[in-house]
């Protein structure tokens, strides 16, 4: 089965990003498909590859670069959301002449169509938020 | 057609399981998770509410954050069906659509 999973909160907020990171590691390794992972609204902060938390404390935005590599998923911050909220890539730093970024390489910045799209080429779309 | 409802929210803190209760079908199944365990356990104010909801939809509880929070399964309300993240996947496919009361 194909699942879509949309993500609305930060990661070290409450619970929603560890929440949607155990399903979705589950889906897959059940053998479901993931079209797509959508960041949206504070989710966007999932993205930033300067986070750093203590060592004995688990790395949100890894350990999603490692289950996206591992299974080649395809993940989505948005892209109103993250310039709100400062997550930049290569094409946002030249548009908005910005000195730097932040996104990890594991994600991209694409547009609401994204999400849409998942819903639609999904069997289900699970939210996960705040 | 059958949706699985999920709440996330304590119902000490938030009104989103007394909204699921009453919006949901006859047959659905409720999953309670994060905040939201705390409706299941046996002896608050909040049972009276989930033991109504049990005679119209199938409730369940996850696991792993009844654990995280320090309670221990048998201090849960009876009825409740307790599922770790591997039980939810099958639910969401089990059913044809997921519904999350944020």
């Amino acid at each position: 089965m194909k699942f879509a999973i949309q993500i609305n909160e930060g990661p070290y907020q409450h619970q929603a990003s560890d929440s949607a990171y155990f399903f979705t590691k589950n889906v897959l390794e059940k053998g479901h498909e993931v079209f797509r992972v959508f960041f949206y609204h504070d989710g966007v902060n999932n993205a930033t590859r300067l986070t750093t938390p203590p060592q004995d404390d688990r790395h949100v935005v890894n350990r999603w670069a490692d289950l996206a590599e591992k299974y080649e998923l395809d993940m989505v911050v948005c892209v109103a959301a993250a310039q709100r909220r400062g997550i930049v890539d290569d094409g946002e730093a030249q548009r908005n002449r910005k000195d730097a970024t932040n996104i990890h390489p594991r994600f991209r910045i694409s547009g609401l169509g994204q999400l849409v799209e998942a819903a639609i080429q999904s069997d289900r779309l699970v939210v996960f938020g705040d | 057609m059958s949706i699985l409802h999920t709440v996330n929210k304590s119902p000490f803190e938030r009104n989103s399981l007394e909204s699921c209760l009453k919006f949901a079908s006859q047959g659905a199944s409720v999953l309670l998770m994060e905040d939201g365990v705390y409706a299941a356990l046996a002896g608050s104010s909040a049972e009276s509410q989930l033991k109504a909801g049990l005679g119209k939809v199938s409730i369940y509880v996850l696991g792993p954050d009844i654990k995280a929070r320090g309670f221990h399964e048998d201090r849960l309300i009876a009825g409740i069906k307790v599922v770790d993240y591997a039980g939810f996947v099958d639910l969401a496919v089990d059913n044809d659509k997921v519904q999350a009361w944020l």
